[in-house]
């Protein structure tokens, strides 16, 4: 059984949510792990929750990244610890540097929730492992800054180095403008760390779990996260 | 005290002798500033407390009626519901985006101040018309005054465009769900929108927590954010009419701080649990002064505080100020004495203040000090108990509009443009656009979010949900108030029922013009006693709620409008119902009877400019039969998706059926009966008490509206990507899906 961490930061609103999918969900032990505390020894996984940490205020994730549980994150990242940032715990992990991007305003300028479909890219990750490269998962989004940037010269590398995780498409996967609801950079939903170990992406997995919720295509990637854990 | 100094506290003369009487003196100012926000409308309820007394509040699920932050139903399991609607229409229209979000913030306070955690907020929300297209405007707004062109166009959309952001903007950093509720555009509300937040959260029924002050001696913390300036007067602002210049109250609009009261509510239920607090009460209109001696008055006690003691953002703040201030996201709670530091330890942890900032006292009075010198002092009952209670003089609502006869207009030329022109209609169109930028999943409990007759959300660790909706309708209200009410709660019920859920208990928003005219006075009483006997004939008690009143704007009222919040309850989540039909082949069924009620009609307004006639006539009989009937099927698993036949009639209904989601989905061919009616008023008419529910066991669900005396017919099968309707077999409506859905999604089109 993988034990797994979900970091309370003041203001994280998916912490209870992502919980009750490792633990009562996928049957795994959580625990939860309080912003000010840096010990994450006895853990096989860490996870980031949604979110507005800090209410978001400066710039989403820009506070949270001073937490001391920060630190021990890094460290635990850099022993190549799996670490899965949903949104605001994505926009965290850019913040802190140890995922690459930004996140822009959505291209509509207004908060968007609705359901989505992503295009898994890579399933070398620790987030993906075990899943289909091109099958479409659908789960939730709910943001307001969820449109990921980086200059065109990076992203070009962030691709060849494989870095890109999953992308917003239609049903089918196809790369379609209207699908790309945010208007990330190249529909980027998600993305790695060099390291594959440290995944991060905006829709919300925990929320799709399961099937009555609509989709249970979420906890394909809650499980390869665990699956990743139990091999390592 | 001289007449301005009164006019400014919104207090009349004869109110001022009253408090010189209850003082056994004249009060200082600072005691003129707590009586004038506790006996505001607002606070007080002056002019409806006597007939709030005469709604039904009890039943056997029934834990906490009305009297506290909000009301509580017992769902099993020692669980309870925790619930409440409460409006902010006057700051909204001020400060759209603050506005709404402080409506927000203050709603879901009061179900965290129960120890309850929110987990699911609705909004009803109304505007003035947002196009300037001809649908909008009916011969009977123009006779009041009310006229609708560009200009207000223009401001609604962005009051709107405000509203809604700040709605979101709240809810989504607090992390709570916005998973349904109403957006409905009428002339009458230009100038004057209304903001119906209500918000619903679980507590274990022995964890119910209460704003009582309990046991002398103990101690009063002040906890939460540090309070500013602002806001002050907001309670006696909310008690009045607009006219030139209101946008000039702006700075009595409080600011929100939604991860302030994210960290606040985890931080209340983490020192909640350990047994220290005795009770709690958020500081909402009136501030410090309100939740100071509403505690007191409840327990029987009083509280002494030192406002030289409380955390303030300003410095050279007043007890005036400070007691009057509205500043956002601050409780105050007593703890037993000698526990002070658990309770400091725990807010210590949220980096959160919290100050022992008095004591509970036994002689029943308020008593605030500025770093030792008494600033006021005065008895609790007087500002709250005691405070003036108005049985004020009314007439009999007349509207000559409603007794027109509208059952000769002529019908249309094309019945399916008609259907176009209805489904575009701004009040039925798809509210996509709204409800996109609401959060509706965290919490991962919504079953069936916005778009539904309900909305679904589980509830964890049990089998059940809870099925919600809140609903009202103006048109109806103002062209017969009582009627209209009967409607509002019929029609709340209903959605809940069409969700699969039993209504079990209910909460109100009364939002109407100034009571001081007798005209608008005779609405309200109408309105509640319209409540009162829907919801006895319903038994569903009404355990809380906010009446609004002075929704006017130079002099021009609001349609009297009750918006009612119902909560009903799933045994089985599976069980829960949405509103599309779910497969081709399902037979489309109709449950009850459509009579000639195109009265204050969607139809009427949108096809013919008219908001006339009489709203339909509820029978409580058969609404209650049809609970019956429906419940029965839902709960045999034999429905595949149900809605309730309301705005817009049986052929806006089917459309909506048809849609899947926000989708374009499936039509089919259905065959009304026509019971003698001319086809226009088949399709359109607003007969209460019908629900079109999609099925493949027809013959079971035949039988058992029989059993429950409910008329029930065949319309026909889902299938295809046409919408053809009959009446009597003489096709009147064929069209595509695609044409239906385009007019359908214009509002998101409009507004994108």
């Amino acid at each position: 059984m993988a034990s797994v961490g979900v970091v309370i930061f003041p203001g994280s609103n998916c912490d209870h949510d992502t919980y009750h999918v490792v633990k009562h969900v996928c049957g795994q032990q959580a625990k939860f792990i309080w912003h000010k505390d840096s010990d994450l020894s006895g853990l096989d996984a860490v996870i980031l929750p949604g979110g507005f940490s800090y209410g978001d205020y400066l710039r989403t994730g820009a506070i949270a990244k001073f937490s001391p549980v920060m630190g021990a994150v890094a460290e635990f990242a850099k022993k190549g610890g799996p670490v899965l940032g949903i949104c605001n715990g994505f926009q965290i992990l850019q913040e802190a540097g140890l995922l690459p991007g930004a996140m822009l305003r959505n291209r509509s300028v207004k908060f968007l929730s609705q359901p989505v479909n992503i295009r898994v890219e890579r399933n070398d990750t620790a987030a993906t492992a075990g899943l289909r490269v091109g099958e479409v998962l659908t789960m939730p989004i709910a943001h307001g800054e969820g449109n990921f940037y980086m200059p065109d010269a990076e992203l070009d590398e962030l691709e060849s180095k494989g870095q890109v995780v999953f992308r917003y498409t239609d049903i089918g996967g196809g790369l379609d403008d209207a699908a790309n609801v945010n208007g990330s950079a190249r529909a980027i939903a998600g993305v790695c760390s060099p390291g594959r170990n440290v995944v991060g992406l905006m829709p919300h997995p925990e929320r799709a779990s399961e099937p009555e919720l609509g989709s249970a295509d979420g906890r394909r990637i809650m499980e390869a996260l665990i699956r990743t854990v139990v091999h390592a | 005290m001289d007449k301005a100094t009164l006019d400014r506290h919104g207090l009349k003369p004869e109110e001022y002798d009253l408090i010189v009487k209850h003082m056994g003196r004249e009060p200082n100012l600072t005691e003129l500033g707590l009586f004038s926000v506790m006996w505001s409308e607002h606070c007080s309820y002056k002019s409806s407390r006597i007939h709030l007394k005469t709604l039904p509040t009890e039943g056997p699920r029934v834990v906490q009626g009305p009297g506290e932050n909000a009301g509580a139903v017992d769902i099993g399991d020692g669980l309870a519901v925790v619930f409440k609607i409460e409006s902010h229409n006057h700051p909204s229209f001020i400060e759209p985006y603050q506005g709404a979000a402080t409506g927000v913030g203050g709603i879901i306070r009061d179900i965290f101040t129960m120890g309850a955690r929110p987990i699911a907020i609705l909004n009803s929300l109304r505007f003035g018309p947002i196009t300037d297209a001809s649908a909008e405007r009916t011969v009977d707004d123009e006779r009041r005054g009310i006229h609708s062109r560009g200009a207000e166009a223009v401001k609604n959309r962005r009051i709107l465009s405000g509203v809604v952001a700040g709605i979101g903007g709240y809810g989504n950093a607090f992390g709570c769900p916005t998973v349904g509720g109403e957006v409905v555009f009428e002339p009458c509300y230009n100038g004057n929108p209304l903001v119906n937040a209500m918000c619903v959260g679980i507590v274990k029924t022995e964890g119910i927590f209460k704003g009582r002050a309990e046991g002398v001696g103990n101690t009063v913390f002040y906890v939460g954010a540090k309070t500013g300036r602002d806001g002050i007067h907001g309670a006696t602002m909310a008690s009045a009419e607009f006219g030139e210049g209101s946008e000039e109250k702006r700075p009595t609009v409080q600011v929100g701080d939604p991860f302030m009261e994210k960290v606040l509510l985890e931080a209340c239920l983490e020192v909640l649990k350990t047994g220290a607090v005795l009770g709690i009460q958020d500081m909402g209109a009136a501030g410090l002064t309100c939740s100071t001696s509403e505690m007191g008055s409840r327990a029987g006690t009083g509280i002494e505080i030192d406002i030289a003691k409380v955390p303030k953002r300003e410095t050279g703040m007043t007890a005036y100020e400070v007691m009057l201030s509205e500043s956002q996201e601050r409780m105050l709670l007593v703890a037993s004495k000698g526990r002070e530091a658990e309770v400091m330890r725990i807010f210590d942890k949220w980096d959160l203040h919290a100050e022992p900032i008095g004591t509970v006292v036994s002689d029943k009075r308020l008593r605030i000090f500025n770093e030792g010198r008494l600033e006021a002092d005065v008895p609790n009952e007087a500002l709250t108990d005691a405070a003036p209670l108005y049985d004020r003089p009314w007439v009999e609502p007349k509207n000559a509009a409603a007794d027109e006869d509208v059952s000769k207009v002529a019908a249309p030329a094309s019945l399916g443009d008609a259907l176009q022109r209805i489904l575009a209609s701004p009040t039925i169109a798809c509210k996509r656009w709204v409800y996109r930028q609401y959060d509706s999943t965290v919490r991962t409990n919504t079953l069936v979010g916005p778009g539904s007759d309900a909305a679904v959300v589980r509830v964890k660790g049990t089998k059940r949900a809870l099925a919600i909706s809140t609903d009202g309708n103006g048109r109806y209200g103002w062209l017969d108030p009582e009627e209209g009410a009967k409607l509002a709660v019929a029609e709340a019920c209903r959605n809940v029922v069409a969700a699969g859920g039993e209504p079990i208990g209910a909460t109100n928003c009364l939002n109407f013009g100034n009571p001081e005219k007798p005209e608008v006075m005779g609405q309200l009483v109408k309105a509640i006693r319209g409540i009162g006997e829907a919801c006895r004939a319903l038994g569903v008690p009404i355990t809380g709620g906010n009446v609004s009143l002075y929704n006017e704007t130079d002099g021009k009222a609001i349609y009297p409008t009750p918006v009612i919040g119902v909560v009903g309850l799933l045994e089985d989540a599976t069980q829960a119902l949405r509103r599309s039909f779910q497969s081709e082949g399902d037979a489309v069924m109709l449950l009850g009877t459509t009579g000639h009620d195109i009265g204050g009609s969607e139809y009427l307004k949108v096809i013919h400019g008219r908001v006339a006639g009489r709203p339909p006539k509820l029978s409580l009989d058969a609404e209650k039969h049809l609970y019956a009937a429906m419940l029965e099927c839902a709960r045999a698993s034999l429905l595949h998706s149900a809605h309730d036949a309301s705005d817009g009639g049986l052929a806006v209904a089917l459309a909506e059926c048809g849609f899947i989601g926000e989708e374009r989905g499936m039509g089919g061919i259905f065959d009304l009966p026509s019971g003698g009616l001319a086809p226009d008023v088949v399709l359109f008419s607003e007969t209460p008490s019908r629900m079109i529910v999609s099925t493949s066991s027809p013959a079971r669900v035949e039988e058992i509206a029989r059993k429950h005396g409910v008329p029930c017919v065949r319309l026909g099968a889902v299938g295809g990507d046409r919408l053809q309707i009959d009446v009597d077999g003489k096709v009147v409506v064929d069209t595509t899906m695609a044409a239906l859905h385009t007019a359908w999604m214009s509002l998101e089109k409009a507004l994108s």
